[in-house]
């Protein structure tokens, strides 16, 4: 369990456009151990996405500007393309944000996953097929769906067919991005489920998944990373995030979400006032402390390091031990 | 406060599919509730459910197949003229802020139009303006001289408010109003939609598939499946005692915080379609739509 699968360091990666750099990932440090699902969260913009693709595949405009990130003690930053695809599928796979509806209309789901495998050097005959069948079985989906079209399945059962699709090589860390967010509920935790019986199966072999629902990523994710605007806010074992955090940005969006007991009409949440910043050509200093009730000076002038304050507990913020003794947030 | 602004009585839209028009799906089947003044109605259901369509019929931007809508004990079903003294009191706001406005068009155009199609007197003008917009927490002299691209989602969707306030209207259907929006302002959102109601007594049909956060917001609850009306009733009752399995399923599989899944229970979406079929069989003695406790009501039977 100790043995790091990811290991990112300083990690930078930049958006070039015409006026300068969009500095979407700005030197963030964490690690993945096997047999982890480590959970991603952060509004839209915080960098989360561009971090799970980023790790799969540079496409401009995305730059990669320095740092590393190692897979099994390989920076796959510096790989060449043709390298990478070896790696792609069989060491880290994503399923991206909508993969669902990214089936081809034209092919049946049989046709279109011989493709994809023909593309990694493996004959689709019919003893893979009995393996797709096999893990079809484990997702409760019916084997006739290999003979459908995608527009004849609904959307749970394709979000499912994605997840078998992109883990059939057993991966050893598979990046989920927002793949229970356009399900209903009662599919979203069936979804969601699955990743951990996955995990507990040993078909991957440790998963990020990236969503904006902290709620979800409290009841599978072993540890929970917190993103703001690039940096890496807050990163500790789920029930520290949701039961005891200490980053001023975590309290107030763990204050704001509904709980299961809590009416307008008798008390009222609040949220956090104001917008991210803007990335372009951004400069030193805390990127929360526009909204944060606990700016100092320090924290326009200096970015915040993160620093383990426990163990396995990081964060990265000038002033949290002043935070961390309100308990009204 | 329990004066009731609008009726909706044995509600029935039926869609055609294919070509010939022989099969008909029924997006909504049967369905009749209240709107009371200042009440806050969270509409939930899953895709495909017909909340959507509930909300449609309301705005009139569809024609009922059967039913009918009263509002202030007015037939709007029959009444094909006067829309636009309907839409002075009855209004929408959808799901996607930036859709909802023209983009070539600053901010201080769009609440001109207002006036121009739904208020006659352009007295007060700026002042009513500059009130709705204070209201809903934003500046005026900032906000006015913007362009929608300009703002962001949240702030777009607190001026889709504040033009709802300028119309003073009884009933406003917010259609996934903060499924757009982030965690962090999504619930100054709600907070300022459920002040105003209380406030100027404008009721909302809030419809949703986030349960928690319509627990968080409403007074009474409707829960649809496939068209049908399963539960309705007070929030708190439906939340504490579910009856319909279909609500005890929702219920389930809401990502509570703080609270985790059962592992060990088998938690199957499939099987529910099943369930509610045993469910209708096996309650012979209640048939219906009956109340099954004070301001609770439930399906036993189709």
């Amino acid at each position: 369990m100790t043995e790091k699968i990811l290991d990112v360091k300083d990690l930078k990666l930049y958006y070039k456009t015409l006026k300068g750099y969009v500095k979407a990932i700005d030197g963030i440090n964490f690690d993945i151990k096997r047999g982890e699902i480590l959970g991603i969260a952060g509004e839209s913009g915080c960098g989360k996405s561009t971090l799970g693709n980023g790790l799969i595949l540079l496409k401009k405009p995305l730059n990669y500007i320095s740092g590393q990130a190692n897979l099994n003690g390989k920076n796959i930053m510096n790989l060449k393309n043709k390298e990478m695809n070896t790696l792609r599928f069989k060491d880290i796979s994503i399923i991206p944000q909508f993969a669902m509806d990214a089936f081809s209309p034209t092919k049946k789901i049989k046709t279109f996953i011989s493709d994809i495998v023909s593309q990694h050097n493996i004959n689709p005959d019919e003893k893979f097929f009995d393996k797709v069948r096999e893990r079809l079985d484990m997702v409760n989906l019916n084997h006739s769906v290999l003979n459908n079209y995608s527009i004849e399945l609904s959307g749970g059962m394709k979000q499912r067919l994605v997840m078998v699709i992109s883990t059939l090589l057993d991966p050893e860390l598979l990046i989920c991005d927002e793949v229970t967010s356009a399900l209903d509920v009662s599919s979203q935790r069936f979804v969601a489920n699955m990743i951990g019986d996955f995990r507990d199966k040993k078909i991957i072999g440790s998963a990020i998944f990236i969503t904006h629902d902290l709620s979800i990523l409290y009841q599978i994710a072993d540890r929970i990373m917190v993103m703001y605007a690039g940096h890496i806010a807050e990163i500790a074992d789920s029930d520290t995030i949701v039961k005891n955090p200490k980053h001023p940005y975590t309290k107030a969006l763990i204050s704001s979400l509904p709980k299961n007991d809590v009416q307008y009409k008798d008390e009222q949440l609040s949220g956090i006032d104001g917008t991210p910043p803007n990335l372009l050509n951004i400069g030193e200093g805390c990127r929360f402390r526009f909204r944060c009730k606990y700016a100092t000076d320090i924290c326009a002038k200096q970015t915040p390091v993160q620093e383990e304050i426990s163990s396995g507990h990081t964060l990265a913020c000038w002033n949290y031990k002043k935070a961390g003794s309100d308990k009204n947030v | 406060m329990s004066e009731t602004i609008m009726k909706i009585d044995h509600l029935q839209k039926d869609f055609s599919i294919g070509l010939m028009s022989k099969k008909k799906v029924h997006a909504v089947n049967d369905v009749s509730f209240d709107i009371k003044k200042g009440e806050i109605i969270s509409l939930i259901g899953e895709s495909g459910s017909g909340k959507t369509t509930i909300g449609k019929l309301i705005l009139r931007l569809l024609r009922p197949s059967d039913g009918h809508i009263y509002y202030n004990d007015k037939d709007i079903t029959t009444d094909y003229k006067n829309k636009r003294d309907y839409y002075k009191k009855v209004q929408g706001i959808f799901q996607d802020p930036f859709a909802s406005f023209n983009p070539l068009f600053k901010i201080d155009r769009i609440f001109d139009m207002i006036f121009k199609n739904f208020i006659e007197s352009d007295k007060n003008k700026k002042e009513k303006i500059n009130d709705a917009l204070k209201c809903v927490g934003m500046n005026p002299e900032f906000i006015l001289r913007k362009y929608p691209h300009q703002l962001s989602g949240g702030q777009l969707q607190r001026l889709l408010i504040a033009r709802a306030l300028i119309m003073d209207v009884d009933v406003l259907v917010a259609d996934e109003l903060i499924s757009m929006l982030d965690a962090s302002t999504r619930i100054d959102v709600l907070n300022l939609l459920a002040s105003i109601c209380k406030e100027k007594g404008m009721a909302v049909l809030f419809v949703t598939h986030d349960l928690s956060l319509g627990y968080y917001i409403s007074d009474t609850t409707l829960i649809m499946h496939r068209g049908n009306l399963v539960e309705k009733g007070k929030t708190s009752l439906i939340y504490n005692n579910p009856v319909h399995p279909y609500t005890q399923m929702l219920l389930k599989s809401i990502p509570d915080i703080g609270k985790r899944w059962d592992k060990n229970e088998k938690f199957l979406p499939e099987d529910i379609n099943k369930k509610i079929d045993d469910f209708y069989k096996n309650s012979d003695i209640k048939k219906g739509f009956i109340e099954v406790e004070d301001d609770h009501k439930v399906l036993f039977s189709l």
